[in-house]
């Protein structure tokens, strides 16, 4: 009798050791999510660090900017694609917001609200926010997508399985699954251009120059002139994503 | 106009409202909707079992064996639901060479085969080996050469062995219970570390993940116990059955208080994503949501369970209600999934409109594919069942 | 131990060692090389066609025009963002032609009236009620308008 009642107490006393144990175990993979619980790259110091800015009060919504990504990146036409596009927001005076972005802008826009329930319209151009703590890398089961020493984020379209983990990570919808190629893609601040010296194709082709990209560790670069001389926004500051795409008269609701 | 990209016309024209251009299709469809659903049953399976095995629930034990051939059965499927809904196949073998370790899907590829292999596998084995080495000694044919290759050519039964099996057994199944908590408390960490995603992104949904998980694989297991018992016309052992329902009932209760505490902790603080979701909840998901999910799925199992609490009618009519409700659980189980993968897609982050989603009957992920993927694991276990059958196994006390 | 178990074990561990073999032979050469990705990757992004050559490559051969666009309201336009990409064209002049754009809609693309381009951006003209008849480019020249 006194054995067997020692022998369940003992069984017991492994049973619970060896589940707090195991959920310990299970536990201490976690660091193995790393320290640095988040993909942030740190800002490089020895060369350039890419930031981007785009000045409202200079868009006019012509889409070109649109337009020319599209055909300078290959990206398929149809309007369900977009490295690059134009919103078009409308605040009413009863404060209802409209935002429309028909093809990305890149027909134009037209005007359906009548003139007099106009609160203010203003347009967006969006891209990629090549954000410092990117989400999107965070979550990428495989290192395809990465963020560059000078701070672009990109995708290696020979190493993305395609799990579509990081369109929906992405605060800012600027990724899409590219449909011929079987890959995740988005905008690459024209990479291929910036590392021949060149700007990206839709700043070189804005005929306002609203959007300028360049060196943010370069005090006397356009962009770091631009951030310093004006208040400049970031879209959904408070998701913490370090983007670095600075929006000059970013009315509050634009989300 | 391509025909490639006609459904994605049609998705443009029923846009409710403002979306990202690139938000028109879903990236996650059916298939992902399934993968939860799979490893769920299965964790929760493991867990029925374990309640037998490692917190000595007596009554349970008709079950055990039961419960972890359907886990395993699952669990040889859960991974095929991924794998076809990749963009790029044939690079699945990437998440094993070089997981990132900052995503949580890297994980995926060890802790399935740390559960599967590890976990699975060797706590059937130590619970089979004794009867596998007898059966081997007398089947012919096939059953004799799988017989013997898993006794790996040893045919030692002393009692010292049968003894260590069954320790060594009892340790798997402790090691066990945490890992089925990771392998589907990582699931949910997928969705709910998407901060992007205000539908997803709550510390809740690892827990809910779990608990919804035992809801479904104790339903499953209370399900497969009375239609194998009916199959083999056997009297089926009402104390057990009675038992499954009892945990059942409880598994449930702690499950909906957790996603009644989501939901009321969201419309109470109301911030920024509040009037999108409710748009959401009362719109394109008040069918899957409200009458599936909670009405069918929840609310209606939990009432018929708590009346049978108390009021007890005959045994074969506890026993079909018994099968009626578990149906029903793992039917609302499985709209939980859509409601939560699904329907965090179908409102944009801009949080200013709708697109919506069409499941295609054909396609690599339509509703037939989806099928397969539910339909094959029956199909193993029968095979299981076939090949190593619990009731012909000599009963080796634990 | 017994002889199950023993063998029990070294299944495990050849699995084991197996994974590590094929971890060792699949990870791609340049993987980790500057971070958890190709390093191989950089130098293929990079190599990319460029497809806007900018406005100095047109200088060399359409230089009159350029200067004259130079002097005006489009001083700040790039050539191509009108004429589309001039890659091809730089390389066979002769063989592949831009397009020359005429239409009303492509001038209101940028000149239409909308309330939501600031005035002090641009000009704004209603295109449906001026001159709908003809086209922008039989009084305005846009290189010099």
């Amino acid at each position: 009798m006194t054995e067997k009642r020692t022998s369940l107490s003992r069984r017991n006393f492994f049973r619970n050791a060896g589940i707090a144990a195991g959920t310990l175990v299970a536990a201490s993979t976690l660091p193995a999510f790393d320290a640095v619980l988040f993909a942030a790259v740190k800002r490089n110091t020895k060369g350039p660090w890419y930031g981007i800015a785009i000045d409202i009060e200079k868009c006019i919504g012509c889409g070109t900017c649109a337009k020319t990504c599209k055909i300078e990146n290959d990206v398929p036409r149809e309007p369900f694609f977009f490295r690059s596009w134009v919103e078009q927001y409308t605040i009413l005076k009863d404060g209802s917001i409209k935002v429309v972005s028909p093809n990305g802008g890149i027909d134009g826009f037209t005007q359906t609200v009548p003139a007099d329930d106009i609160e203010k319209t203003f347009f967006v151009p969006k891209m990629c926010n090549h954000c410092a703590k990117s989400p999107c890398v965070q979550v990428c089961p495989v290192g395809a997508t990465f963020e560059t020493e000078e701070g672009i984020v990109l995708i290696d379209e020979k190493y993305c399985i395609g799990c579509k983990y990081c369109v929906q990570a992405c605060p800012y919808g600027c990724r899409y699954f590219h449909p011929d190629k079987h890959v995740v893609d988005k905008c690459t601040l024209c990479f291929h251009r910036v590392k021949k010296g060149l700007n990206p194709a839709c700043m070189d082709n804005c005929p306002t120059k609203a959007r300028i990209s360049g060196d943010l560790n370069d005090p006397e670069s356009t962009i770091s002139k631009f951030i310093r001389t004006r208040n400049v926004y970031v879209l959904k500051p408070h998701l913490n994503t370090g983007s670095k795409l600075y929006y000059n008269a970013l009315n509050q609701e634009v989300r | 106009m391509n025909p490639e990209f006609e459904h994605l016309y049609q998705a443009l024209s029923k846009v409710d409202g403002f979306i990202y251009p690139n938000e028109i299709e879903l990236s996650w469809s059916v298939l992902i909707v399934l993968y939860p659903f799979i490893t769920g049953l299965v964790a929760g399976a493991f867990i029925l079992a374990s309640l037998e095995r490692v917190f000595n629930v007596k009554s349970l034990k008709p079950t055990y064996v039961i419960a972890l051939l359907t886990a395993f059965s699952f669990m040889l499927v859960a991974t095929m639901p991924l794998v076809f809904h990749l963009g790029q196949p044939f690079r699945a073998w990437e998440i094993m060479i070089t997981p990132h370790l900052t995503s949580a899907m890297a994980i995926f590829g060890f802790v399935y085969l740390w559960y599967l292999m590890v976990v699975l596998l060797l706590e059937i084995w130590f619970d089979y080996r004794y009867d596998l080495v007898i059966w081997s000694k007398t089947a012919t044919g096939f059953k004799r050469i799988v017989y013997k290759a898993l006794s790996l050519g040893s045919d030692d039964i002393s009692p010292k062995s049968v003894k260590l099996d069954d320790r060594l057994g009892y340790i798997v199944t402790v090691i066990g219970i945490p890992s089925a908590f990771m392998l589907h408390g990582y699931v949910g960490f997928i969705f709910g570390s998407i901060k992007a995603n205000p539908w997803w992104s709550t510390v809740m949904m690892p827990i809910i993940f779990l608990f919804s998980a035992m809801v479904s694989g104790i339903a499953l297991v209370m399900v497969l116990f009375i239609v194998i018992n009916y199959i083999r016309k056997q009297k089926i052992d009402m104390l057990c059955l009675d038992t499954i329902a009892k945990y059942l009932f409880y598994i449930i209760i702690i499950d909906f208080t957790m996603e009644s505490l989501d939901q009321v902790h969201r419309f109470y603080e109301a911030e920024e994503s509040f009037e999108i979701i409710s748009l959401l909840i009362s719109g394109h998901l008040n069918f899957t949501l409200l009458v599936m999910q909670i009405g069918i799925g929840m609310l209606l199992p939990l009432g018929t369970l708590g009346i049978l609490q108390f009021y007890k009618p005959a045994e074969h009519i506890r026993r079909t209600i018994y099968l009626i409700v578990g149906v029903l659980v793992l039917i609302g189980i499985f709209f939980m999934r859509w409601n939560v993968v699904i329907g965090g897609q179908l409102f944009s982050k801009s949080f200013l409109g709708f697109t919506s989603f069409k499941l295609s009957l054909i396609g690599s992920e339509g509703f037939l594919m989806a099928s397969i993927w539910l339909v094959v694991p029956f199909f193993i276990l029968t095979f299981l069942l076939w090949l190593f059958p619990p009731w012909k196994k000599t009963s080796v006390e634990h | 131990m017994p002889l199950h178990l023993k063998r029990l074990i070294m299944l495990g561990v050849m699995i084991v060692l197996l994974f590590l073999l094929l971890k060792h032979l699949l990870t791609p050469a340049s993987f980790g090389q500057f971070g958890h990705y190709r390093g191989k990757a950089i130098d293929e992004i990079a190599a990319h066609q460029v497809k806007f050559v900018g406005n100095t490559a047109c200088v060399s051969c359409h230089d009159t025009i350029v200067t004259m666009k130079n002097e005006g309201y489009h001083s700040d336009l790039s050539c191509e963002g009108c004429h589309g990409a001039a890659y091809l064209h730089v390389d066979h002049p002769k063989l592949e032609k831009l397009f020359k754009p005429d239409s009303r809609e492509f001038c209101g693309k940028c000149h239409s009236i909308n309330k939501a381009r600031p005035e002090k951006a641009i000009t704004q003209q209603n295109i449906k009620d001026h001159h709908p008849e003809d086209k922008c480019i039989k009084c305005h020249n846009p290189h010099q308008p």
